[in-house]
Order: C-alpha cells, then structure tokens, then sequence
C-alpha cells in the first residue's frame, strides 16, 4: 500500500545553485528585514530543523511517524524546567542535556512503536504521543494545560567569558541558521553512510534487507531515536526564542504540521524539508493575516483556508514542491530530445 | 469500593466501552475493506453532536434528531466518499493521512462558521431522564442505559448485516479480494460506498446518543479520535470482533483507572496498548 517511489537523493546542480541563494539570502537577511520577520524567519528554521528529522524517518526510512511533536515539545519542556526562576542557565550543558532527553524518549517510545508497520505505526506513533501530550496536560507540577515559562533565554558565557548573547534576536537568528546548518549536513552525511543506505534499502524492500541479514529493528530504532533527537533540537530552540512551553506543541497538529512540511517540499533528501518548512509557516502567516473582506474577516478562518490547500495539495501535487520542480525539468528535457 | 459503587463503574465502562466501540467499528471496516486511514473519524461524531443539539432545538425531540441526523449523516458520507475519498483508496498511507487531515481543519472550521464556538448542552427526553435508585444516595440514570442499549443494538445489527445478509457477503468478499469479488460481478465501488457511509452513520449516531452526557463542544472529535486507534490497534485493524472486546477493555480500564488510579489515569489506557504491541504487535485479533 504504502509503495515507495525513488526519492530524489542526489540533487540536480540547479537546485543546489537555488539552495546556494536560499544560503546567502538568509546570511543576508537581518541586516535588510524588519525585526518582526527575523524573528519569523528564525521560527521557520527551527521548524526546517523538525521537519529535516522527521524526513529521516518519513521520507528515507519510509516510516510515517504521527507523533514527532512529542519530541519536539519534551526537549522544550526541559529547557524549561532546568531554568531556574531567577537567572539565566549554561547553554552548554542544557543543549546536550534536552536533546538527549528526547532522544531517550524517542528510545523507548521507539521500542514499541518500531515493531509495528504500515497503518499501526501511524496510529501507534499518534497514541503515545497523545499519552505524552496527557502526562503534561493532566499534571499541575508540569504545567498543565497551561504549559511553562522559561524566564531567560540560556547564557553562553563560559567562566564568565560570553562569546555571544541569545538574548539579542539577532544572534539567536544565526545560532538558529548555524544549527540548521549544522543538522542539514550531518542529515545528507547521514543519507550517504552505510547507515543512510540500510535505511533507504528499507524503505524501498523491508524484507529484502532483512534476508540480507540486516537487523532491521535496530536501525529503525536507531533512526527514531536520531529523528527524536534532532526535534528535540528544535524544541529547544523553539523553547529558546518563545520563552514559552505548553502541551499544544506536542499535540498531533503540531506533528501533522510537520508531516506537511515534509511533503510540501519533497521528501527523502532533507532540502526539501527546509524549503517545505519555510512554505508552510509562511502559508500559514498569510492565511491568518487575510484581510477583512465586508463583513467576513478572513484571517479568523486561516484552519479553513488551510484545510483547502492541504486537501488540494494531496490530490494534484503529492510529491510536493521539488517534486513539481523535477517533474518540469523531465518535462523539458523529454521535449529537448 | 462497595458493591452500588463498583455497578455504577462497571455499567459506566460498559457505557463508555460500547459508545468507542460504535466510532471504532466504522474506522477499522473503513480501514479493512477500503485500506483507508481516517483521521476525520472523530470529526463525524463531532458532527454528530452538533446535529443532535441544533436539530434538537428545532424540532423539540431528540429522537427525531436523531433519526434525521443519521439520514444527514449517511447522505453525507456518501457524497464525501464520492467526491474524496474513493481517490484515494489505492494512494499511499501518507496521502490518506494529509487528506484526512486537511478534512479535520475544513469541519472545525466549518464547523465554528456554522454553529459558532460556545459549549452547548442537549436536553435528556423527558422519558428517559429518570434514574434507577440504588442505594440510599446512589442512583444510576436510565439514560446511560438507553445509550447502552443503543450501542448493543446496534452491535447486534452490525454483526447480522456483515456475517448474515448477501450484503454482507459481498462486504467481505471484497475485504479479503477486491479484484476477485470485482471480477465476479459484485459492484465494488457501491459496497465501498456504503461501508463508507455506515462508518460515517455509525459515528455520527454515536455523537447524537452521546451529546447530552458529554455536552457538545469545539475539537470533541479529537479525543475520541485518539482512543479510537487505541481500540483499533489493540483489536487488530479490520477486525469488528476485535473493536468490540478492545473498546470494553479501554473502556473498562479507562473508566475504573479514574477511580482507583487518578494520578495515572491518563497513561494507563495506552501502557495497555503498549502491553498488547508487546505480545502481539497485530493486535489481539488480527482480521
């Protein structure tokens, strides 16, 4: 049922070129926009990091996971409570500390949810991650419906040295693109390791590796571990620039909103995450931002608006943005002929 | 615990179990016959729920709402399996779930648009409000027998259409070879129609009999949603046996956590899923 097509691994010369811009845009882009839209542009590339790991899941090893939000909303939740009320906390050992957390969690969660396939591990992956989202909701002492402050955004001064300060937004905005950075090349590094290949191998023949003789079941754990991980990067820096943690982020919107991402762009080769996370939050922006029109504002109805594009999306252009791009450029080169 | 309070629980759970098994039954035939995932599911008993409060206002009576709700409703799923859902049966997993959920953001939205975003409550029938004394200070209201009966009614219904009737037949013939049972003459565009709409009719009704003790209210439809894939994964996806003994389990373990266990309450249903993907990762009964 859920046959695989070839993914777009390697990426055309063109699409790198356009990647480059993308790069040299985004360096550029604090000094020429506003401070409202550095900050948009710096949440879009913290959800271009959770849509990148969910890629390695959804798009590389083909496992469609519905309940990534989770990990992204943990890491979030530790930054929070290893902030003290009253000072600001390293960034140093928080970092390591709140992805890591996520990282277990993802472990054990893992371990039941890998065994399952297909249609279970999208119910399964969605219940655990509810039963997470309860744990928070249900419990005053962890903030409860009403989620979490975090009060200072973490210091980066090492013994009294402070090699750069979160607390301006502009800093924040590169240590974001830096960490983006940083995910998307351990990602394509990734893709192309041994490890990478065994996990394409199966997503595209599960049993075939498996009568190979690879130990299916640790590298899928292995992948939802890693994938958990990397959200929870992001979690933290969603943590980070919001100062604000509350259980809606790990609800199953949130996980389905990266799913789109994943899909808006094109899966499998972790660019197209990042371009599908900046489509969508910006998608999103203007469906809430839409004007008055007579008596009907139509801004208010943004979940409506959404909806539509998303249902439109899935039946004229499943393989997404680089998808379309691709099929364009096969399109002229057939004509070339 | 003494004995009145234990019967109070236990024919809680039942009430709870039974109501889950209604929306569960119809996603795991859609599932099992179709191969679709539907995330919209709960969005149905939401709709469902709404219906019974506005068309019960209208026409003064429930039942009447709720027999002209569930003709709504069908006509309903029927359209929507005609204009979406019959494009997808073969398309990947991931589809279904975007399209699914797409659906989910258009109803909530709709949804406000058309019946605003207040919490409402819906009127007991005067006939069935009473309650059945227990003990001195503990009764036991008719009403959430009546639900109860529904459910089993329906249960029963169900279970006679599917394993008793040519319809039937022809149901699972098509759920075990679509080509085959296509190939010998059995139109299986109309069966996949009407299973559609009996999900939907299913879940609908199950808000309608639902809405005066659960209220009606925005998002409603999430959280059932969720307890319904724990039904259906613990019973095994595509198996209507399965969802009937998974839904009194979730239901019985859910209802009487609450009591004896109110900390863990909230955990308790899916360390049970958990505890089942342990044993048999198919669930218990696999169709």
């Amino acid at each position: 049922m859920s046959a695989q097509q070839a993914n777009l691994e390697k990426l055309p010369t063109s699409i790198k070129l356009v990647l480059g811009m993308g790069l040299v845009a985004l360096l550029a882009f604090p000094f020429v926009g506003t401070p409202f839209y550095t900050e948009m542009v710096t949440r879009m590339m913290i959800m271009a990091i959770f849509a990148m790991s969910l890629d390695l899941l959804q798009g590389v090893t083909g496992l469609v996971s519905l309940g990534h939000a989770a990990y992204f909303g943990l890491a979030g939740y530790a930054l929070a409570f290893l902030t003290p009320q009253g000072e600001a906390v390293s960034l140093w050992w928080t970092l390591p500390v709140a992805v890591l957390a996520s990282g277990l969690a993802a472990l054990i969660i893992g371990f039941f949810v890998v065994r399952t396939h297909g249609i279970y591990f999208i119910m399964v992956t969605m219940a655990f991650a509810q039963m997470v989202y309860y744990v928070f909701f249900d419990n005053r002492a962890l903030g409860g419906s009403d989620g979490l402050y975090v009060n200072f955004k973490p210091s980066a001064a090492i013994f009294g040295w402070v090699p750069f300060d979160l607390d301006s937004k502009r800093t924040l905005y590169y240590f974001t693109l830096g960490a983006l950075l940083l995910t998307y090349i351990f990602l394509r590094r990734l893709l192309f390791s041994p490890f990478g290949r065994t996990l394409s191998g199966i997503r595209v023949n599960e049993h075939r590796m498996r009568a190979m003789g690879y130990g299916v079941f640790g590298y899928k754990l292995a992948a939802f571990t890693v994938a958990g991980a990397l959200a929870g990067l992001a979690g933290y820096l969603w943590g980070t620039q919001t100062g604000y943690i509350n259980p809606e982020l790990m609800g199953f919107h949130m996980s389905a909103h990266a799913i789109m991402m994943v899909i808006l762009g094109g899966m499998g080769n972790f660019a197209g995450a990042i371009v599908g996370a900046f489509a969508f939050e910006y998608l999103l922006h203007v469906f809430k931002d839409l004007p008055q029109v007579g008596s009907v504002n139509l801004g208010k109805h943004w979940q409506l608006w959404m909806g539509l594009f998303i249902v439109l999306l899935v039946m004229f252009a499943p393989r997404g943005i680089l998808g379309l791009v691709e099929k364009f450029m096969t399109r002229k080169g057939k004509s070339d002929e | 615990m003494d004995f009145p309070q234990f019967l109070i629980q236990l024919l809680n759970s039942v009430q709870y179990g039974l109501l889950l098994f209604m929306l569960a039954a119809g996603l795991t035939l859609i599932f099992g016959i179709m191969g679709v995932v539907n995330l919209a599911h709960g969005s149905f008993y939401m709709l469902g729920a709404y219906l019974a409060w506005s068309l019960s206002t209208a026409f003064g009576s429930l039942t009447l709402a709720i027999l002209v709700g569930a003709a709504l409703a069908v006509a309903f799923g029927l359209a929507l399996e005609w204009l979406l859902f019959r494009h997808f049966y073969k398309r990947s997993h991931l589809d279904q779930v975007l399209l699914t959920f797409g659906l989910i953001y258009i109803f909530e939205e709709l949804r406000s648009i058309i019946w605003g975003d207040d919490v409402h409550g819906v009127t007991i029938p005067a006939l069935l409000s009473a309650s059945i004394p227990l003990t001195e200070n503990l009764s036991y209201p008719v009403y959430r027998l009546f639900m109860s009966g529904v459910c089993i009614a329906l249960a029963v219904g169900l279970y006679l259409l599917i394993s008793k009737t040519r319809l039937g037949m022809k149901i699972r013939a098509g759920a075990f070879n679509r080509d085959m049972a296509e190939s010998l003459g059995v139109n299986i565009k109309l069966i996949h129609a009407t299973v559609f709409a009996l999900g939907v009719g299913l879940a609908t009704v199950a808000g309608m009999i639902a809405s005066p003790v659960a209220s009606v209210y925005p998002n409603m439809g999430s959280q059932v949603l969720i307890m319904c894939f724990v039904v259906v994964v613990i019973g095994g996806i595509g198996s209507v046996r399965g969802a009937l003994i998974a839904a009194l389990l979730v239901g019985l373990v859910d209802t009487f956590g609450k009591v004896l266990l109110p900390s863990m309450a909230g955990m308790l249903v899916y360390m049970l899923m958990a505890a089942v993907l342990l044993w048999k990762p198919e669930g218990l009964f696999k169709a």
